[in-house]
């Protein structure tokens, strides 16, 4: 079975949730709709305190090249454009909506699903910028650049991310099984901006086995190619993934369309297929809730907006160990710091644990076990990144490779004298970012 | 909900449940065969032998940190683990005295003068072995017969050869030497039991092959190009895998985390360079035993051998950094 060569780790899977359906959630009674939920400049607010919107309207707009469209997740009055708690730990503007219950898409929004094909790359192109899809791994990069690389890239493989490789998160998993005509058809739309002449795959880890079958079963007939993939962190972050099913090396300083790749989320392929044909923007996605200190562990779609908060309660509450709360999966996901944070089109799951066992884990001297090299996937030195990092040698850390750093934790992972080597790192890249940014300035 | 106080602390936030404590005591377990092995050969004294080595270390490590005002973590299994491998490299009969001075020597000289666990150049069981050997050659030359009930000594073979040549060496067997029925310190002897904790290590992943491999490797080549040549003079490669302390040296020492080098080409070097000093101290040196000189000396290339990955990684990268 196919992975990618370098290091890796096999963290407890803990796929508490595989086996639960997606449940619909109802509208809370307040959506706080972040207006920074993607990579790139936060979106424009374009309402004002006390507007009516319908769902599906456009109530953020994007901001340059790198940003995305905001839309009013179901109808209501505004009641205030304020910063609020963000997921990602600092505060954003928000636009606050009390649901008017009616639950009233905009006209023109939600149609019956239409024919694709009657479509120029254009149209889709504009229609996926519309509609505010961003990568929903994470990343939040604005799917419509994404998809037009520059003049002379040529595409030649188009991979959907079915890896899901972050312990507990299932959010792919279920989409997969329950919507895969549509993952199918996403991947149909995406390959035909390249003239469907690129090699489409889907790459899916050896532990979802039935999202394997259901897939192959309709890809089939369309030549997909539905890879399976020894299920191995992280083999679901961009570089590992394009490895692990063509072969290819994404090098320092490239990019994947450099090697002539295109990776695309299964939960974004669905998005751009509703964006597509159904003419519906982003405003809901599916998110795993579980960990080891919540009620009832479940699939929810929810709706972009939606608190932790309301999700909590709606999820039976937690247990009275619980005392950290993880927007998504416990590798690459961050510590949430108050439940007033919503759902943004990035959170692939909202996980409840005791921190108890990591409190305990009070950083020791390095031993030189070298575990840590061994399990890079970047093939780094994190132990010396981490040493350089604390010395504040900004300099001599560029050299030894910090930007290629993909943050993955597997080092911090397997340290046996655990240290925090991942969060060194991230601080190096965050001050010589600071300091380039200077520079330029 | 607001009752609940959120803990925020850093991705990733599940870990590994390997910490130092569980490399140590799996290191310690790993040779626990070897002393098993050699408190059946020599009975009581081994016993104590390890003992007043595993306490001492245990109270210097203790000791050192109160006197540097550190936390002490005496007993994460580190200083377990140089007692073990201190005891495993004297003979049977080394007065007790003499043992706690070793156990100073290896705590305090051979790791918290550098700074304690994790930075310590050279291993510090072999700086207490050869500081011993230096200031105590007679004790530390005069090996227990095994199973013998009034201590009665004898050189080892190795030793034998270097006297007296290898006629000397009278009915010496390879079985004798596989399973430890010969004269030596405590874990010379039993290259079976040294093998079993070899593989447990092997099978928790925290030895790789490459430095056991080359150093046994390079003993066994070049200790067999002389043999080819005057097997009269020199003994034959076989003989070496099973004298001395080269199985001992080669998985438990020389592989040592901290004082083994971090990349595979690094650690390709150490290994050579153990086992050709090994062999060549053994063949032509003042000593019958090279093991613990080969590895303390090639234990001061470790930070060259990694510095000069690391000027490699670095040209690498500008290198790239420049064609983009």
């Amino acid at each position: 079975m196919k992975t990618f060569t370098i290091g890796g780790i096999h963290p407890p899977e803990n796929k508490l949730t595989e086996d639960k359906a997606i449940e619909v959630m109802p509208v809370p009674a307040e959506l706080c709709i972040s207006l920074n939920q993607h990579l790139g400049k936060p979106a424009k607010p374009l309402v004002k305190m006390g507007a009516e919107v319908k769902k599906g309207q456009l109530i953020g707009a994007a901001d340059g090249f790198i940003s995305a469209n905001v839309h009013a997740s179901t109808s209501g009055k505004v009641k205030a454009v304020k910063p609020a708690p963000h997921p990602g730990g600092q505060y954003a503007m928000s636009i606050f909506i009390t649901p008017d219950g009616n639950d009233e898409w905009l006209e023109g929004c939600n149609t019956a699903p239409i024919d694709w094909k009657a479509l120029s790359k254009e149209e889709i192109i504009s229609r996926i910028k519309d509609a505010g899809i961003v990568g929903m791994g994470g990343a939040g990069f604005p799917t419509n650049v994404k998809l037009s690389p520059p003049p002379g890239k040529n595409i030649d493989h188009i991979i959907l991310n079915g890896a899901e490789c972050e312990p507990f998160l299932t959010a792919d998993h279920r989409l997969m099984l329950e919507s895969s005509e549509e993952v199918i058809a996403g991947l149909e739309i995406i390959s035909s901006l390249f003239d469907g002449k690129a090699k489409a795959s889907i790459g899916i880890e050896s532990n979802k086995p039935d999202a394997i079958d259901a897939l192959r079963k309709l890809g089939q007939a369309k030549g997909i190619d539905v890879v399976p993939l020894k299920t191995k962190y992280p083999q679901g972050a961009e570089k590992q993934l394009i490895n692990a099913v063509t072969g290819r090396t994404i090098e320092p300083g490239e990019l994947p369309f450099d090697k002539g790749c295109l990776v695309q989320n299964i939960g974004t392929a669905v998005a751009i297929y509703e964006a597509v044909c159904k003419n519906k923007p982003l405003i809901e996605r599916v998110v795993t809730v579980s960990g080891m200190e919540i009620t009832e562990r479940k699939n929810i779609l929810a709706r972009v907006g939606t608190t932790f908060n309301d999700i909590v309660s709606y999820c039976g509450n937690m247990t009275a160990q619980a005392n950290q709360v993880i927007s998504g999966g416990p590798m690459m996901g961050k510590a949430v710091f108050s439940f007033d944070a919503p759902v943004t089109k990035t959170t692939s799951g909202l996980l409840f644990i005791n921190n108890k066992g990591l409190e305990k884990s009070k950083e020791r001297t390095c031993i030189r076990c070298g575990k840590c090299v061994d399990v890079c996937p970047q093939g780094l030195g994190p132990w010396l990144l981490a040493n350089v990092a604390q010395l504040r040698d900004f300099d001599e850390i560029q050299l030894l490779g910090l930007a290629n750093c993909t943050e993955c934790g597997s080092c911090t992972f397997v340290c046996p004298s655990k240290r925090e080597l991942v969060h060194w790192i991230k601080y190096a890249k965050a001050l010589v970012n600071n300091r380039q940014k200077r520079k330029t300035a | 909900m607001d009752s609940v106080n959120l803990k925020i602390s850093y991705a990733p936030f599940v870990r590994s449940k390997d910490s130092v404590e569980s490399v140590m005591y799996n290191v310690a377990l790993a040779l626990a065969p070897a002393t098993a092995m050699s408190v059946y050969l020599f009975g009581m004294p081994a016993l104590i032998v390890n003992l007043v080595c595993i306490v001492s270390c245990i109270a210097f490590e203790w000791m050192m940190d109160a006197i540097r005002k550190k936390e002490s973590n005496c007993l994460d299994g580190s200083a377990l683990v140089t007692g073990l491998l201190l005891a495993l490299n004297v003979p049977s009969n080394l007065p007790v005295w003499m043992l706690v001075v070793g156990s100073f020597v290896a705590i305090a000289a051979g790791k918290h003068v550098f700074g304690g666990l994790g930075h310590n150049v050279f291993n510090p069981a072999l700086v207490a072995r050869v500081f011993l050997l230096i200031s105590f050659p007679a004790a530390m030359t005069s090996w227990p017969i095994p199973f013998s009930v009034d201590m009665e000594t004898a050189a080892s073979p190795l030793g034998i050869i270097k006297t007296d040549g290898l006629a000397a060496l009278g009915d010496f067997t390879l079985m004798g030497g596989l399973f430890g029925t010969m004269n030596g310190s405590l874990g010379e002897t039993s290259t079976i039991a040294l093998l079993l904790g070899a593989a447990w290590l092997f099978y928790k992943r925290y030895i790789t092959i490459t430095i056991p491999l080359t150093m046994i490797g390079s003993v066994f080549i070049f200790t067999g190009i002389f043999y080819l040549l005057d097997p009269g003079t020199y003994a034959s490669p076989l003989f070496h895998m099973v004298t001395g302390g080269l199985m001992l040296g080669a998985f438990f020492m020389a592989t040592d985390m901290v004082t083994s080098p971090l990349s595979v080409r690094g650690q390709i070097i150490f290994g050579l360079g153990c086992g050709l000093l090994t062999a060549i101290i053994r063949l032509w040196g003042g000593y019958p035993e090279g093991v613990s000189f080969a590895i303390l000396i090639m234990n001061g290339f470790v930070p060259l051998l990694d510095r000069w990955d690391l000027t490699d990684r670095k040209a690498l990268n500008q290198k790239k950094a420049e064609t983009k």
